[in-house]
């Protein structure tokens, strides 16, 4: 029984964070159907300046505080600059092309932003952890945990509220709601599908980056940790469902699960927890367990 | 071009290629046949992309027919090169057959994920059987022998360039004949309208199945002539930034003909190599823009250009 | 705008520069070339850069410079040809026949992942290129074949395995359980096996009670750690390095892991000021850590006070083990020129260098290294434990109780394979 809570405890702060980091690419999925393969790297970016703000002026004392804001705004700055950059410079011109020159364009852009935070921040690792260690720690059933990913499974709850109202509630959810629909219709109805195509892909680069800033605090930042994450994420969303933003929260779900149960009852699967999960996923049901199965056209 | 012409062109080039140990220096020759081998791989790639399936997981293949070597030589004290490749291409030809059952029923972002997710559980697996495969730290392969020939040395790099040299004829030419049979047409029509297919009567199941053992078994081999001609493997050929290697290498060469792989991937190996002399901290970068010029201002890939001088030469 | 100044300062500068290398320099022998090039291999991309490629490459940088004023070897300047390690072995490979064949080295030195240090010395021995391994950790080398031209100038990572488990029972003798959290790669597994075992056969009543295999740059351990926290294993041993140790010691500290066991990891793999205080911590040799006798050896001094003017150092002098690694295998290197020189009286063949080098003893930043095991082609190191310490005075943390294993305590004797030696209970092993 104690075993159960502890697995479902820290199945649900790595299933916080799993979603967080694939809420994004869900999202830009969602609706301008295109997988951002540079997701990875909007992440590193938002970690790596999140990092670096918290280090210089929220490094300790009375200033921590300041630092949960600091991450906010490094996330903020990165995907409103990256965000309408990639989107209106390259990809779109792209729309109307085959999806894997769309993965490609993507995929270079990852290749480019890769050496760009390599460039910047230089190869020694960075870690900014005093937003995780000011939060303490609480003792639950004799064991120490860090407040600080439970702050993350309330920034997870909140993003995902968000999205949920914003889409379901609001004007601005019914234009996306029809753009994704039918482009053509929105079109004619007067929608500047442009715009939304922008704003989208910016609140998806916004989404990526807040994800790394928040994660900054909790690991070291090294070259390379935006590869390890998007593949991290294309497995959680391709569970989900890509496009749906309640398909992640359940896919992050089954992945954090997933893996606390392996590290508790068979370490040696850590590695595969997640692939197999997304195979497994896959082989029955292709369109992930939220997805939309597509009109094959004639 | 006259046909007379072109039908000398490819015997001569061969011979030519042929003869080049002659002229060239060991490296330049090894680079040469590490990029034929991977050219194979990426064949099958291209076959593939063809039928709009993008793979990012084509590096299983790869790794299994690398693996098949490997553990040949270790396990069975398989000693001829000839027998390894067979093994590969069958290692390659039957993983696909058997995976192909479940990804030839998915398409787009689907399709590429999920032989994504396959090729890292190979990693996983060849990774967790450490005390077979050595995990990580990978398997050296012994000097092989070549029909019974006991090679060593300068003398196997010679074999190996020479035998790399024609596999990659025999099977692009065969690439070729299968792109203009029936099926590799009925791939192409998938490009643009797989429900027409139906309704002409073609299964368009069975095409893209018969086409992914095919792109599965060409990885097998160029597994294999790696496995053979590096002397070590580790499992990361089957890793993802490998299966993106042979999509990028694709793209470059261009997907418009069969050898176009070849002159892709012996482009880029030039390409990394130098890259990385010049600026060994930013070459991921020289390859992101590369890569962004051709979607552009290339799309047809390096071998479009040979296409328009032809047409030029021609007129 | 040229600024003819600053020209003609820099113009001074170099011939009087010039002038004095010159003037250092001995003749040269008969048969010597123009220059002696060698292929200097480090990661400098990917996660391995921070911690191992980048100050390796530096420290080998500035020692060349060093051995060039001083006359360079045998009075021939050395050219270094740097190289980056990363991508899969069929690239490092190609690489290696680049060096050897393209760009006509006389030597190779470098490669840090056990898995280049497995691919690269068949070829090495087909080119008949002299090649030193300059901070793998694979007992596998030497063990299971022979290599004519290829030398390892530091120890193999049996004694940080070993060492860790005489230093954890040194420090702490009531050790009833222990645990593993190691990433799941080839050395990760080595580290533990060597751990584990070593510690069992020296305390027969110990008992494993967990082995956790994260991926390799996870980042995050929260489940693992959790886990640890539920089993209370006496003693945590982990081979984590790089960002991986950083964020695993943060978070262990952060969770009061530190305070319910004891923490031990096998490698500096991350600079000290950024782990947490109360590990400990193993150099993977004597670098680093501050002994009596290492501060005693002047060319320790002099790396050190060339590292800060060039680089920069912390207050503790903390420079990344691989620095001290490559140095090593330019010593070496040097030191089996010289002897091959002398014995030649010209210009020596590879296999004459190598022939020198074989059971070579030398003096390096890291005291004396002997080649003393893998048949005169492995060296054998002394290990050194410490805790890491906030030093207040310092103002950054520092090496605390620290210990070193002799080289004949931790290494297996020349022609035993290392797990059997642990399996049959360390004979021949003299320890203090």
């Amino acid at each position: 029984m104690r075993l159960l809570t502890v697995i479902a405890l820290d199945g649900l702060a790595y299933a916080s964070w799993l979603f967080l980091v694939s809420a994004g690419l869900t999202f830009t999925y969602g609706v301008l159907r295109v997988l951002n393969l540079a997701h990875g790297n909007l992440y590193a970016l938002g970690a790596y300046l999140g990092a670096t703000l918290v280090l210089r002026y929220a490094a300790g004392g009375s200033t921590v505080a300041l630092g949960y804001g600091l991450l906010l705004l490094g996330a903020v700055v990165i995907g409103i600059v990256a965000g309408p950059l990639i989107e209106r410079l390259f990809l779109r011109r792209v729309y109307d092309k085959d999806e894997e020159v769309q993965l490609l364009l993507t995929f270079s852009i990852s290749l480019i932003l890769e050496d760009v935070v390599k460039l910047t921040w230089g190869v020694s690792p960075i870690f900014a952890d005093a937003p995780y260690t000011a939060l303490g720690r609480v003792s639950l059933g004799g064991i120490n945990y860090a407040w600080y990913p439970f702050l993350l499974t309330a920034i997870a709850l909140a993003v995902g509220a968000l999205l949920w109202l914003v889409v379901t509630r609001t004007r601005l959810g019914k234009v996306l709601q029809a753009v994704i629909t039918d482009r053509e219709v929105s079109l004619t109805l007067g929608i500047n599908v442009p715009r939304v195509y922008t704003w989208a892909f910016t609140v998806g680069a916004v989404l990526a980056a807040l994800g790394g800033a928040y994660t900054a605090p909790m690991f070291s930042l090294v070259p390379g940790v935006g590869a390890e994450v998007l593949v991290t994420s294309f497995a959680v969303i391709a569970i989900g469902g890509l496009g749906s933003i309640g398909g992640a929260a359940l896919g992050a779900l089954i992945v954090g699960m997933a893996r606390s149960a392996a590290v508790y009852l068979f370490p040696e699967l850590d590695l595969f927890a997640i692939y197999f999960m997304m195979a497994l996923v896959l082989l029955f049901r292709p369109q992930g367990l939220f997805g939309e199965i597509e009109m094959r056209r004639i | 071009m006259s046909p007379r012409i072109r039908a000398a062109a490819v015997p001569g080039t061969l011979v030519l290629l042929a003869a080049l140990p002659f002229v060239l220096s060991g490296w330049v020759l090894f680079l040469l046949t590490v990029a034929g081998a991977k050219a194979l791989a990426v064949l099958g790639v291209v076959l593939l992309l063809r039928g709009k399936l993008l793979t990012f997981g084509h590096a299983l293949y790869y790794a299994a027919g690398a693996y098949a070597a490997g553990m040949a030589v270790k396990y069975l004290n398989v000693r001829e090169a000839l027998v390894l490749l067979a093994l590969a291409l069958l290692a390659g030809a039957l993983l696909s057959a058997l995976l192909g059952l479940l990804v030839a029923r998915y398409r787009a972002v689907y399709f590429a994920l999920l032989n994504l997710a396959f090729s890292m559980v190979l990693y996983g697996i060849l990774l967790k059987f450490y005390s077979v495969t050595g995990g990580t730290d990978g398997l050296g392969i012994a000097e092989p022998t070549l029909a019974g020939w006991r090679l060593g040395g300068e003398s196997l790099r010679l074999a190996m360039y020479e035998l790399t040299l024609i596999l990659v004829a025999l099977l692009v030419y065969l690439a070729h004949r299968f792109a203009v049979s029936p099926v590799g047409y009925a791939l192409r029509a998938i490009r643009d309208n797989e429900v027409r297919i139906e309704y002409v009567g073609a299964s368009v199941w069975h095409t893209v199945y018969v086409s992914y053992v095919i792109a599965g078994a060409l990885a097998g081999v160029a597994g294999a002539l790696i496995g053979i001609s590096v002397g070590h493997i580790t499992p990361d050929l089957a890793f993802w930034s490998q299966s993106g290697e042979f999509v990028f290498v694709a793209i470059l060469g261009g997907t418009g003909s069969v050898l176009a792989p070849v002159v892709g991937s012996i482009l880029f190996e030039f390409v990394r190599n130098y890259a990385f002399e010049l600026s060994p901290y930013t070459w991921q970068m020289t390859l992101g823009v590369v890569l962004l010029l051709i979607i552009f201002f290339l799309p047809g890939g390096v071998w479009s250009l040979t296409h328009l001088a032809l047409r030029r030469s021609t007129r | 705008m040229v600024r003819y100044p600053n020209v003609i300062a820099s113009l001074i500068a170099v011939f009087g520069f010039c002038g004095l290398a010159a003037a250092a320099r001995a003749a040269p022998v008969a048969g010597a070339p123009a220059e002696l090039k060698i292929g200097v291999v480090a990661f400098l991309s990917g996660p391995a850069s921070g911690p191992f490629g980048i100050p390796s490459r530096n420290a080998a940088q500035l020692w060349i410079d060093k051995i060039n004023s001083e006359g360079g070897i045998g009075g021939v300047k050395v050219v270094p040809v740097f190289t980056d390690e990363a991508g899969p072995a069929d690239k490092v490979v190609t690489e290696f026949r680049r060096l050897a064949l393209d760009e006509k080295v006389s030597a190779v030195m470098g490669y840090i992942s056990s898995a280049n240090c497995l691919a690269v010395p068949p070829v090495a021995d087909e080119l008949k290129v002299l090649t030193v391994l300059s901070d793998c950790g694979t007992d596998r080398v030497f063990e299971e074949g022979k290599h004519p031209y290829v030398f390892r100038t530091h120890a193999h990572t049996v004694i940080d395995g070993v060492g860790a488990a005489r230093y954890v029972l040194s420090v702490n003798p009531k050790v009833k359980t222990i645990a593993g959290i190691n990433q799941d790669y080839a050395w990760g597994r080595d580290s533990w096996e060597v751990f584990q075992r070593s510690i069992r056969k020296l305390k027969p009543d110990v008992q494993v009670v967990d082995a956790l295999w994260p991926k390799i740059f996870a980042g995050e351990y929260s489940t693992e750690i959790s886990k640890l926290l539920v089993n209370k294993p006496d003693v945590v041993f982990t081979s984590f390095w790089g960002g991986d140790l950083v964020t695993f010691s943060g978070q262990a500290k952060a969770r009061g892991l530190l305070e319910e066991t004891t923490v031990v990891v096998n490698n500096t793999g991350a600079d000290i000021k950024d782990l947490a205080p109360g590990m400990l911590i193993g150099s993977r040799g004597p670098h680093g850590i501050v002994s009596p006798d290492m501060e005693k050896n002047p060319l320790r001094k002099q790396f050190i006070d060339l590292y800060r003017q060039k680089h920069g150092l912390a207050a503790n002098n903390y420079i990344a083990h691989g620095a001290y690694h490559y140095l090593q295998a330019l010593q070496g290197l040097r030191t089996a020129y010289e002897k091959a020189i002398k014995a030649a009286g010209r210009w020596p063949t590879p296999e004459q260098v190598a022939a020198a080098f074989k059971r070579l003893e030398f003096d390096t930043p890291s005291g004396r290294i002997a080649m003393a095991i893998g048949d005169g082609h492995q060296a054998v190191e002394p290990a050194g434990y410490a805790v890491i310490k906030f030093d207040p005075g310092l103002g950054v943390n520092t090496f605390a109780d620290i210990r070193m294993f002799s080289a004949r305590c931790v290494n297996p004797p020349d022609g035993v394979k290392s797990l059997d030696w642990i399996d049959r209970g360390f004979p021949g092993a003299q320890c203090p």
